[in-house]
């Protein structure tokens, strides 16, 4: 349901990876946070406004900085910055919540 | 006298004027108390639902400040495309919250028999997303009956007045959904999911949402840190067996209020009440009646609720390609009066 899904999105939705939407939806998701509460949370870790949490160009700035991922649009992202996983580590770090996908990975790479 | 454009619940266009629109809302809001016995919204709610659908703009939107986070039903359903590029795509190109792996016989029952491909696609998924993301599928008690599956068919008991045989019937299947859901969350928990959405939830009734419950209590012992989405099949649940209850509670005929406590309860982390369009009244009437039928969730709730706001629920037209203009009206209108957490 492409259509669906952009139409609700440019409605009310927070923008996901273009914003703190992720961020946000992470707490909802595996720890159950409301909205307000969790939209606190993330901008206390951050060190922003919850209104900047839905702001792309604030929050380019700030996932760039902080090494959250960003939307990969050529011109503006660079091999040296953190990819997908790598960029979970750090919002594991950051919002200092266990992501599933990077302690499996940590528990599969193991103690080298 | 203003004209304004709006539709029914089936998509087709309408017009009525201001003072019609109002009486759509003021029906829709009526509609609710009488059947589910919940408290009317207020009139500034009712007015501000009347602001909402009095315009003729094409599409509608939150203030800038009120956005939510959008949780979905399996962002892997286009046409053409790797399963992580679909994500990718939602990811990237459609600001999508949350992100969820999913395959197209959405069932839990039959997602085990290749439970293992769908754990390697959440593996190589995680490694290219960022957002989180989960694993889909329906509970689908029904699949569990004759001939789809290995137990005497309820609806075919019933029928025949055998009511006890019909109801051990569906206490056998919950053991065996049960049994399937666990074992493919667990699966999928291995392959780094950041939850598990349990889509549909009492679908086939208040047996279906009991083996969800069951399945969710098990799964939080056992996974402290998993996502848990529980989404409903309807507003109301349908007493299929009618004697279930879970922590003291019977599951037939519970509304969105009732069902929130329950999944709460068993340790869900996002609750989806859904409420059913009427596809013969407006779109204004549809999305009256659903923030009325969920307005009592949100005070007690202390888990994220998120409305489903797919085809034919919660005052989203019942077609396929559902229209921006009444789309982004349930979606605004859901925000603004109930401060959902998400949808």
């Amino acid at each position: 349901m492409l259509g669906m899904h952009a139409s609700h999105e440019l409605a009310c939705g927070m923008g996901g990876i273009r914003t703190a939407g992720d961020l946000v939806g992470r707490m909802q998701m595996t720890r159950g946070m409301r909205l307000v509460e969790a939209k606190r949370f993330v901008a206390e870790r951050l060190g922003v406004s919850t209104v900047d949490l839905s702001d792309p160009v604030v929050m380019r700035d700030v996932r760039r900085e902080l090494g959250l991922g960003l939307i990969p649009v050529d011109e503006l992202v660079f091999a040296g910055e953190p990819g997908a996983m790598e960029a979970k580590f750090r919002i594991a770090a950051v919002l200092d919540v266990p992501i599933n996908s990077v302690e499996r990975f940590r528990e599969r790479v193991g103690d080298l | 006298m203003a004209i304004i454009q709006t539709r029914l619940g089936d998509g087709s266009r309408i017009e009525m004027t201001a003072s019609e629109m109002r009486a759509e809302v003021e029906e829709g809001v009526e509609a609710a108390v009488k059947r589910a016995r919940v408290p009317r919204l207020t009139a500034s709610e009712v007015d501000h639902l009347c602001d909402i659908f009095c315009s003729n703009a094409r599409f509608s939107a939150v203030d800038v400040g009120d956005e939510v986070i959008l949780s979905t039903d399996g962002t892997c359903s286009l046409e053409g495309g790797s399963t992580t590029e679909q994500l990718l795509t939602y990811q990237n190109n459609l600001g999508a919250d949350t992100l969820e792996l999913a395959t197209d016989d959405y069932s839990y029952k039959a997602v085990k028999t290749f439970v293992t491909t769908e754990a390697y696609r959440m593996k190589m998924a995680q490694l290219h997303v960022v957002a989180p993301a989960q694993y889909g599928a329906m509970p689908d008690l029904g699949r569990y009956s004759q001939p789809d599956g290995p137990i005497a068919n309820w609806s075919e008991l019933m029928p025949l007045g055998k009511i006890a045989e019909a109801r051990a019937a569906q206490e056998e299947a919950v053991e065996l959904a049960i049994d399937d859901m666990v074992f493919v969350a667990g699966h999928l928990w291995e392959g780094g999911a950041d939850g598990i959405d349990f889509d549909t939830g009492g679908a086939s009734g208040d047996a279906d949402l009991l083996a969800t419950l069951r399945t969710t209590e098990i799964l939080r012992e056992k996974y402290p840190t998993m996502g848990i989405q529980m989404g409903m099949a309807a507003e109301m649940v349908l007493g299929m067996h009618g004697e279930l209850t879970y922590d003291g509670k019977r599951l037939a005929g519970m509304w969105p209020a009732q069902q929130q406590e329950v999944v709460e309860k068993a340790g869900a982390t996002v609750f989806g009440p859904a409420v059913n369009v009427n596809t013969t009244r407006s779109v204004a009437w549809n999305v009256a009646r659903a923030c009325a039928l969920i307005k009592p969730c949100m005070e007690k709730a202390h888990i994220p609720v998120h409305p489903n706001v797919g085809m034919g629920v919660c005052g989203v037209p019942m077609t396929a390609i559902p229209p921006g203009d009444a789309l982004t009206r349930a979606s605004r209108a859901l925000v603004d009066i109930l401060k959902v957490d998400g949808l």
